[in-house]
């Protein structure tokens, strides 16, 4: 994914509006954008969410079958996490193997998951060191306006929300409901210039500097951090970063 | 009636190629069509964003598939070998006016008339080209109230590049009200209804 | 095609009808929305019974990989995926040899209709992903593909409708669904332009008799002149004009 050339011109615009409290969009800096999430949809996956966020729309698909555990944890389900940056979301997505962005993308949904210990493991195993539940989570960008890190994650969310497991069909007993421990919602902040913006469009992302994306919980714990783009925050601006997180994650734990 | 624009032959029968709107003009039919890239033609005034330079030219965004190539001879200023960057650089937003399209639309531009500049400030927002006679309106009566409410500068490319220029609240009223009659060109009423969006934001 | 069929599944029951309820000449329900993506320069999505399909079309522009550009015209590129939740056994991201085949097979019908000369030196790049799987995906697609073109603007001759007829239980049917297509004897995918009487897409897979073949190419046909009507109407009510305002590969006499 190229930075364009045009974002210099494009930054003085936006920070000019910055200094006036007011962003491309009208938003304040510290406003989510709408979020539209849809569950179920795809009767072929064991759950599934559809998500707007503004104009970028992502679509969450659960598969589940049986297999093999990892022999260092044998009693714990497999979760494999996947993020397509597929061509008709943006014109600079290209098809083939995955960029690092998608790489970095499917890494921290993932841990945004797996460490938050947001599915409960240790109830998908059949059988110790012999068989357990393998989910797949993929997530699939379909239109790009910004901040695929929180329309994956709470998309991803929502989708496991909505997960069945299908034992029935594996013949290993009835079906049952995914089993979650908590909600760890996902909130991203960038830079431009010296302000912070929560939930960034492209054009946003674009002329950035920066990038804090920070997962909370129900206590406002912190469940998940990444930090990325080649410029630098204070520590004071992570803080900030982690407040207005906390609250937009309460507000979408609610929607959900 | 005789066929005008966007309208093809087959058999003895007249088709349209796209989706779009009859348009009665002198004793043709032409199709304006609801959506579609813009087509540079020869003489059309548009607005240009450089992309890249080289020591003797730049090349220039122009809301379409292909680019436009704006020779140095082609501006208003003496131009030393390689000082190119000096006079416009990569996100510079000109006016311009297209000076030749050849049959594999390679696309030449120029600067040189005299109200034709480089412009300071300000933000582009594009809309399909299609869609710029509703900007400007009947004798200028969309664009004279667009200028009226907002306060900002306007210009507007015939290939579907608009620039605007004013205080933060009032462009993003503007951006608001342009992008309005892009969604909505084809719909009547169109005029009342973003009147009717910009007084009330005043 | 032709799996081993479960002890006692009817695909054709005593009245007649297939397991959805449908008679034989009957289509799935169809939904066709045009402009449904915000980046994409048009878009479609397209539901053809429990067939979810999204198609997006970039263009014409610029032409990447730029040795493939041609001097004289725009050229298609067709890319048609299966997202791995769509089926019932997880796939693999990524192309495999059916998807490159349909993609190749839909682009090729989609380049028939689309005035390429208009656009030399560029590319015009189609999108089709199936959310969900039923049987006659290539068929919705190349159907979703057709609108999203038109919702870009790209001056074609007609758009083109596409759908499946096939033969199940010794009888030949109208748009098979999953099973059928499973346990059936015979599938035949068909894009045709209703006005011209053209064929884009044909394909076959099984065992037809010259007469089953002559009536499911009728039967496909006349599903197609539906897909036809339900195209159309979803570009008219995208961009809200009524029927009479518009004008879309309607005839005008010469004056």
């Amino acid at each position: 994914m190229q930075r364009s050339p045009l974002s210099e011109v494009k930054r003085g615009h936006i920070l000019n509006m910055l200094e006036k409290g007011r962003r491309p969009d009208g938003r304040k800096l510290s406003e989510f954008r709408q979020v539209e999430i849809s569950t179920g949809g795809i009767e072929t996956a064991e759950g599934s969410a559809r998500m707007k966020l503004g104009n970028t729309e992502v679509i969450v698909g659960v598969k589940m079958e049986v297999g093999e555990p990892f022999p260092d944890t044998p009693s714990k389900g497999v979760l494999t996490t996947n993020v397509e940056l597929i061509p008709m979301a943006f014109e600079a997505f290209e098809s083939g193997p995955p960029s690092p962005e998608a790489i970095e993308l499917s890494r921290v949904v993932d841990r945004g998951i797996r460490e938050s210990q947001m599915i409960d493991l240790d109830a998908l195993c059949i059988e110790k060191g012999k068989e357990v539940w393998i989910l797949y989570l993929d997530i699939y960008a379909l239109d790009y306006d910004g901040n695929l890190f929180d329309a994956s994650s709470i998309a991803s969310v929502a989708a496991l929300r909505n997960t069945v497991v299908p034992a029935s069909r594996f013949g290993k007993g009835e079906d049952f409901k995914l089993p979650l421990k908590s909600l760890p919602i996902s909130c991203t902040t960038v830079k431009i210039g010296d302000y912070l913006l929560l939930d960034p469009t492209l054009e946003e992302e674009e002329v950035s500097s920066a990038r804090l994306t920070v997962a909370t919980d129900e206590n406002g714990d912190i469940r998940a951090m990444q930090k990325g783009g080649s410029g630098h925050f204070t520590l004071d601006e992570v803080r900030r970063s982690i407040a207005m997180s906390v609250e937009a994650g309460n507000s979408i734990r609610r929607y959900l | 009636m005789r066929p005008g624009n966007g309208i093809y032959r087959q058999g003895g029968s007249y088709f349209s190629s796209r989706l779009g709107l009859k348009v009665f003009r002198g004793g043709f039919v032409d199709i304006v069509p609801l959506s579609g890239k813009y087509v540079p033609v020869p003489g059309d005034e548009i607005i240009g964003t450089v992309t890249d330079i080289t020591p003797t030219n730049w090349l220039l965004d122009i809301n379409s598939p292909y680019p436009g190539v704006l020779h140095v001879s082609e501006t208003p200023w003496k131009i030393d070998f390689g000082a190119t960057a000096r006079y416009l650089d990569i996100g510079d937003n000109v006016t311009a006016r297209v000076l030749s399209v050849d049959e594999s639309r390679h696309v030449q531009i120029t600067m040189r008339d005299r109200d034709l500049k480089k412009l300071k400030g300000g933000t582009t927002v594009d809309i399909a080209a299609s869609k710029v006679p509703r900007v400007i309106g009947k004798n200028g009566s969309m664009i004279d109230m667009l200028k009226r409410y907002s306060g900002c500068r306007i210009i507007v490319g015939r290939n579907g590049r608009i620039w605007i220029e004013g205080e933060v609240d009032k462009m993003l009223l503007l951006i608001k009200a342009i992008r309005m009659i892009d969604e909505e060109a084809q719909k009547h009423g169109l005029t009342d209804r973003v009147k009717m969006m910009l007084e009330a934001s005043a | 095609m032709s799996m081993e069929i479960p002890e006692g599944m009817q695909l054709i029951n005593s009245e007649g009808r297939r397991l959805d309820g449908r008679r034989p000449d009957e289509l799935r329900p169809i939904k066709i929305e045009a402009g449904v993506l915000r980046r994409a320069d048009g878009s479609a999505y397209v539901e053809m019974g429990k067939n979810k399909i999204l198609a997006a079309v970039y263009g014409p522009r610029e032409c990447h990989p730029r040795h493939l550009q041609d001097p004289t015209r725009a050229i298609v590129q067709c890319n048609y995926s299966m997202l791995s939740f769509s089926v019932d056994e997880r796939k693999r991201p990524g192309p495999d040899r059916r998807s490159i085949e349909i993609s190749k097979i839909i682009g090729e019908a989609l380049e028939h209709v689309i005035f390429l000369e208009q656009f030399p030196r560029t590319s015009i790049d189609v999108y089709i992903a199936v959310l969900q799987a039923n049987a006659g995906t290539r068929c919705a697609g190349l159907t979703a593909a057709s609108v999203a073109l038109a919702d870009a603007g790209i001056p074609m001759r007609d758009l083109v409708p596409a759908c499946a007829a096939g033969k199940i239980a010794g009888k030949v049917v109208l748009d098979l669904m999953k099973e059928e297509d499973n346990y059936g004897e015979a599938d035949l995918p068909l894009a045709y332009i209703p006005r011209t009487g053209e064929i884009l897409l044909l394909q076959m897979d099984g065992h037809m008799t010259q007469e089953e073949f002559e009536r499911a190419i009728e039967l496909a046909k006349g599903g197609c002149m539906k897909i036809y009507e339900l195209q159309k109407e979803a570009l008219r009510r995208r961009y809200s004009v009524a029927a009479d305002e518009a004008m879309l590969r309607e005839e005008t006499r010469e004056v």
